[in-house]
C-alpha cells in the first residue's frame, strides 16, 4: 500500500489517492486533498458535507451515494455538485478520508 | 405465557426469519406472527428473465402463507406504523398488535417518482424497469418490438437491490438481440453512478473485457437528475446527456413507507439503522432487522437475507433468554451473474473479502468469477432451492452462513492490493 505525506502527516493511500485508514485523517489533510482536487478553500458547507461523510462511514462502513448524501446532509443535489464539481459522492469521500463508493463487484 | 414475535413482511427475509424461529425455538416458547398486506410472494431473481420471455410472470408468484411452516400465523394487513415505546404495531384497520420482539423485514421500495420525469408520459412506453412484475412484463412487450436504435440500461443511484442485475440485463440483452439477428442495428450502453461497471479491483481485472467483448458501452459517474422521456435523453446533475430510444432504468430505492411513519425506527431514506454483526436495530433492543430493510453496507440480496436468517434466529433466542447476543454476521453474499449464451459466473464475498477467483464452496465446487455453463445451470437450479431450502429456513448443505475461505484464491486480492 503506497504511503504519502499530506500536510505533514504520513497517510496510506490507494492507487487513486483515497486514504485507506480513515483514522489517519485530519482537517489539514482534508484541505490539502481538496486543493489537489481543485477546491482552493473548504467553506462551512464543504465541512458540513465532509462531516456527514465521516459520520456515515463510521456508522455504516461505507459513505453515502449522492441522493442519500443529499437527504442526510440537507444539502440539495445541485449545491452538492456546486461544492464538489467532479461528483459529490466520490470527491467528498476522498476529502473526508474514507474509501470511494463501490458496488459489490 | 409464550412471548410474541411479530415479523413485518412476508418476503424473503421475513419468511426465512419466521421459519428459522419456528424450527429453533421450543414448542410453546413463542407465538410467531408475520404481517403482510397481500399473499403474493414473488421470486424476485426471476424478474430479470421476464423481459426476454424466459420466465412467465405467473410462474414466479406463490402464496406467502404456504411458504410459512405450521405454527406461524400470517396476518393479512398493511402496517400503519410501529410504536417502539409501547411495543405495538398499528395496522391499517385500526387494530394494534403487541410484540415482545419485532423483526423488521419490510424490504426496499422502488421510488421512481423521486427522479424528475421518470414516470412521465414515456413511462412504460420507452422508459421501463424490470425491478417489479408490472414493469418486467411491460418491458417484455417493448423489447419484442425493438429491433433498432439505442438501448440504455441506467442505474439512478445506489443502493439498489441485487446490484449485479443491471449488468446481467445488459449481458442478456446482447445475447437476445444477437439471437434475433438485430444486434448490429442496436447500440447498447450501460450507465452507472459509480466510477466503473466493476468497482472492486479483482473483478475489474478479471471481468473488464466482458463488456467490451459484448460491445456494451459504459458511461460512468452519471447521476441522472432528469429523465426526458419524450426527448429520449437522460440528463445528469452535472449537465451531461445520454440519448436513448429505449431506456431500462433501475429507480431509486428507499425503505418501506411504514418505517418512515414509525418515529425513531428509520433513517432519512427509510432504512433501519442496524448493528452489522448482531442484526439488532439501533432503535430499540427488542427490534431486529433482516434483509433489504437494514441500512447495512452488505448487498441488498436474497442470499444476504438467507445467511442473516441463522444469525437473527439465534440472537432472538438469546435475547428472549436474557443472554448476550453472540452470533455475528460477516456480510456474506453469494450471487450467480447471468452473462448470456447459457453461461453465468458466481461471486461469493463478505464485508472483508472481495469477490476473487477460485471455486465455491470448496476446492471442487463451482467456478468463481469466471464464465461457465456450470454456473448457469446453478442459477437455474437456484429457483427450486429458493422455494424448498431457503424459504423453509434450512441451510444449503456445504454452504455456511459464514463466508468460506477454502477454494478461494485470496492471493488474487493481495496481488491487487499490493500493486
Amino acid at each position: 500500500m503506497p504511503m504519502t505525506t499530506l500536510a505533514g502527516t504520513d497517510v496510506d493511500v490507494d492507487a487513486e489517492g483515497f486514504l485507506t485508514d480513515a483514522s489517519q485523517w485530519n482537517e489539514d489533510v482534508a484541505a490539502e486533498i481538496a486543493r489537489a482536487e481543485g477546491i482552493e478553500e473548504l467553506t462551512d458547507r464543504h465541512w458540513l458535507v465532509v462531516q456527514v461523510m465521516r459520520r456515515e462511514f463510521a456508522e455504516k462502513g461505507t459513505g453515502p451515494a449522492v441522493r442519500a448524501l443529499g437527504k442526510i446532509s440537507g444539502v440539495g443535489i445541485a449545491e452538492l455538485y456546486h461544492l464538489f464539481p467532479k461528483g459529490p459522492a466520490k470527491m467528498a469521500a476522498k476529502i473526508a478520508g474514507i474509501p470511494k463508493p463501490r458496488g459489490c463487484i | 405465557m409464550p412471548d410474541r414475535i411479530v415479523i413485518l413482511g412476508g418476503g424473503t427475509g421475513g419468511t426465512i426469519a419466521a421459519n428459522r424461529l419456528r424450527r429453533s425455538l421450543p414448542e410453546g416458547r413463542a407465538d410467531i406472527v408475520v404481517v403482510d398486506r397481500d399473499d403474493a410472494h414473488i421470486y424476485q431473481p426471476g424478474l430479470l428473465f421476464v423481459p426476454f420471455g424466459m420466465a412467465a410472470p405467473s410462474r414466479l408468484v406463490r402464496s406467502r402463507a404456504r411458504q410459512l411452516l405450521r405454527g406461524v400465523e400470517l396476518v393479512r394487513h398493511a402496517v400503519d406504523a410501529v410504536d417502539l415505546g409501547a411495543g405495538t404495531v398499528a395496522l391499517d384497520d385500526g387494530s394494534t398488535l403487541g410484540y415482545d420482539v419485532l423483526v423488521v423485514a419490510t424490504g426496499a421500495t422502488l421510488l421512481p417518482d423521486e427522479t424528475e420525469g421518470l414516470t412521465g408520459p414515456a413511462w412504460r412506453r420507452t422508459v421501463h424497469t424490470f425491478y417489479d412484475m408490472e414493469g418486467a412484463a411491460a418491458l417484455a412487450g417493448a423489447l419484442a418490438r425493438f429491433d433498432a436504435g439505442h438501448l440504455v440500461v441506467a442505474v439512478m443511484d445506489m443502493p439498489i437491490k441485487c446490484p449485479v442485475a443491471p449488468l446481467e440485463f445488459s449481458f442478456l440483452a446482447d445475447w437476445w438481440l444477437q439471437r434475433r439477428q438485430v444486434r448490429d442495428r442496436v447500440r447498447l450502453t450501460f450507465v452507472t453512478p459509480l466510477d466503473g461497471a466493476f468497482t472492486k479491483a479483482v473483478c475489474n481485472r478479471e471481468l473488464a473485457g466482458l463488456l467490451a467483448d459484448k460491445g456494451v458501452e459504459v458511461v460512468t459517474e452519471f447521476n441522472t437528475g432528469t429523465v426526458d422521456g419524450e426527448g429520449g435523453r437522460l440528463v445528469s446533475y452535472d449537465g451531461r446527456e445520454v440519448a436513448f430510444d429505449l431506456a431500462v432504468v433501475v429507480p431509486l430505492h428507499g425503505g418501506a413507507s411504514c418505517v418512515a411513519r414509525s418515529p425513531g425506527l428509520g433513517d432519512p431514506l427509510g432504512f433501519v439503522p442496524t448493528d452489522p454483526a448482531t442484526l439488532q436495530s439501533k432503535a430499540h433492543p427488542n427490534v431486529f432487522v433482516i434483509g433489504d430493510a437494514a441500512d447495512l453496507a452488505a448487498s441488498k440480496a436474497g442470499s444476504v437475507a438467507h445467511f442473516e436468517g441463522e444469525i437473527v434466529a439465534h440472537n432472538i433466542a438469546r435475547f428472549l433468554a436474557g443472554e448476550p447476543l453472540d452470533a455475528r454476521f460477516d456480510g456474506h453474499a453469494n450471487c450467480f451473474i447471468e452473462s448470456g449464451f447459457g453461461k453465468a459466473l458466481l461471486i461469493d464475498f463478505n464485508d472483508e473479502v472481495e469477490p476473487v477467483p477460485g471455486r465455491f464452496p470448496g476446492p471442487v465446487g463451482l467456478p468463481l468469477l469466471r464464465e461457465s455453463r456450470l454456473d448457469h445451470v446453478g442459477k437455474l437450479a437456484f429457483e427450486q432451492i429458493y422455494w424448498h431450502v431457503l424459504l423453509p429456513g434450512r441451510s444449503i448443505p456445504g454452504v455456511p452462513s459464514r463466508m468460506p475461505l477454502a477454494g478461494k484464491r485470496l492471493a488474487a486480492a493481495a496481488q491487487t492490493a499490493g500493486s
